[in-house]
């Protein structure tokens, strides 16, 4: 992994991550992701959108620190992602990755914990988060007693608690029936309004990317490259869009990407 | 009439069940206990052969100071060595769970100690160390081995996405250990922990009848060896009563411990959906 400093100046622009470069290659199974370049600006929303398998959780958790490059450079908020501490990210896993043995506040208040702040000023913030989740009635219920979407609603207010200036979603509402997908993508959208944060969503849903993001990021598969670039150029996402011709064209030139970019795989 | 007729319907689902978990047991027992005194006073058979159920409670009584303090020192010794071999398990397979150097180097001879009867090792272990530790180190070497082996399978359990996650938080080794791992792996040790309990009594047995053999002690086993000797058949049966009243008795005390800790969210201790 190649280090490089960065002067101040450089980084004050307004890229929230920058992945220059970037591969990962495991032991066997040849070359999983990339090389593979990307800007996100600050507050912006976008989608990597991709067949199962090409790497696009891969890229996430690069970002995330969660696993190292093979080679290329990443940048997080403006550091290097293997100096990376919880404080700049928030992180929703597929599923909803909760302890069980934990009460949903507990849940909530384990990044906190973890970073050694005491119970009193982490409270003010869990009771935060779960108000913005429309969870703050079951701070003592246990998960198991929690539907999907609600365990999913915690997952999501746990990634809020420490106020990261980035969230990654990896493919968190993949496993949940429509009707709560979509309560939970108008929430996410209310949350990305109210809180500004640099959101990067991965999934395979062509609808879901192109009703979320501003800008849409197709990937190959294997090795997962950016195939193309789809900006989503609107002003309110609600039901109205969901349901309008502008959405139904821009998610027929999302499908026409993923086919091609699932295409070039069969042919390499 | 008709009345009566639908509110002993509306009785019975809830009688049936009390009737097979509570009343079906004590049935079978007293029916093999009036079987055990017909075939006993039928058949004329001897005390010194068979005594019947009555001169075993008349016994019980009788000799209930001896096998009360017999009871407690065997009890004493199981509690010893199952707390020892708690403590040792958790503690070993914390250590191998933070290094695999240790586990390679240590495992195989804790299985060793496992798989070596422990009736053959007692009477070694009563030369080499004084009486009531010898006893307590049989109980620990037959108990200690399924906390070991569960709580390594529970430390080993642990959840990907969220070990994932104490990584992305930049947790210590240490806050992992007290905030994921041990959590995770309660199940599996208190599993672990209900069998050694059981096992901690046969050790203890086992130990006390290899050194009762010696010339001296005063538990249960010893009781339950020396009236044998003696052909006093009504005293061993009234200790071997004791002994499995004891080891039903540990055996419930750790279930409801299982079920009062993981009652809350572990899928063992969830009552059956209806």
């Amino acid at each position: 992994m190649v280090l490089t400093a960065h002067t101040s100046s450089e980084i004050a622009g307004d890229s929230a991550i920058r992945l220059r470069g970037v591969t990962k290659a495991y032991d066997g199974r040849g070359v999983a992701l990339g090389p593979i370049d990307l800007d996100v600006q600050r507050g912006e929303f976008i989608s990597l959108l991709g067949p199962s398998g090409c790497g696009k959780s891969t890229a996430l958790r690069i970002v995330a620190g969660l696993i190292a490059p093979t080679s290329g450079e990443v940048n997080v908020a403006g550091r290097d992602a293997s100096a990376q501490t919880g404080r700049a990210i928030g992180f929703v896993f597929q599923e909803p990755t909760l302890m069980p043995w934990a009460s949903v506040r507990d849940n909530v208040r384990l990044p906190l914990t973890l970073s050694g702040i005491s119970r009193f000023d982490a409270d003010r913030r869990v009771d935060d988060a779960l108000a913005r989740v429309g969870l703050s009635e079951f701070g003592a219920a246990f998960p198991r007693e929690l539907s999907g979407g609600m365990k999913m609603r915690v997952s999501l207010a746990r990634a809020l608690v420490t106020e990261p200036d980035v969230l990654l979603l990896d493919e968190p509402f993949a496993a949940l029936d429509e009707i709560t997908r979509f309560r939970l993508n108008n929430d996410l959208l209310t949350l990305w309004h109210s809180l500004g944060k640099t959101i990067v969503f991965v999934t395979h849903s062509v609808f879901e990317s192109v009703y979320l993001s501003q800008r849409v990021v197709v990937m190959t598969a294997r090795p997962g490259r950016s195939h193309a670039e789809i900006k989503i150029d609107v002003a309110g996402r609600d039901e109205n869009f969901r349901t309008s011709a502008e959405y139904a064209a821009y998610c027929r030139q999302a499908s026409l990407a993923l086919a091609q970019a699932s295409d070039m795989k069969a042919v390499s | 009439m008709s009345g009566v007729a639908t509110d002993a319907a509306r009785g019975v689902p809830l009688s049936r069940g009390v009737i097979s978990r509570i009343v079906l047991p004590f049935v079978v027992l007293a029916l093999s206990i009036f079987a055990w005194h017909l075939v006993v006073s039928v058949n004329n058979i001897p005390p010194y052969v068979l005594p019947g159920p009555a001169l075993v409670a008349e016994t019980l009584i009788q000799d209930w100071p001896i096998l009360w303090s017999s009871l407690l020192t065997t009890l004493l010794t199981t509690f010893e060595g199952f707390i020892a071999a708690a403590v040792g398990g958790i503690a070993l397979a914390l250590l191998f769970s933070q290094s695999k150097w240790l586990e390679r180097a240590l495992l195989p001879y804790a299985v060793i100690l496992q798989v070596t009867p422990v009736i053959a090792i007692a009477p070694l272990l009563l030369i080499y160390l004084p009486q009531q530790t010898a006893v307590v180190a049989c109980a620990w070497i037959v108990a200690f081995f399924p906390v070991l082996s569960n709580t390594t399978l529970g430390l080993n359990s642990v959840d990907r996405n969220l070990a994932g996650l104490f990584k992305l938080y930049g947790a210590s080794r240490w806050q992992t250990l007290r905030y994921l791992k041990l959590p995770a792996a309660l199940p599996y040790t208190l599993g672990g922990l209900r069998i050694a309990g059981g096992l901690s009594l046969i050790g203890a047995v086992v130990a006390e009848i290899a050194a009762g053999s010696a010339g001296s002690g005063s538990g249960l086993a010893y009781r339950i060896a020396e009236s044998g000797y003696r052909l006093n058949i009504p005293r061993m049966f009234a200790a071997l009563l004791l002994l499995s009243v004891a080891g039903v008795v540990i055996y419930m005390a750790l279930a409801l411990v299982s079920h009062l800790l993981l009652r809350r969210w572990h899928e063992s201790a969830l009552r059956k959906e209806s």
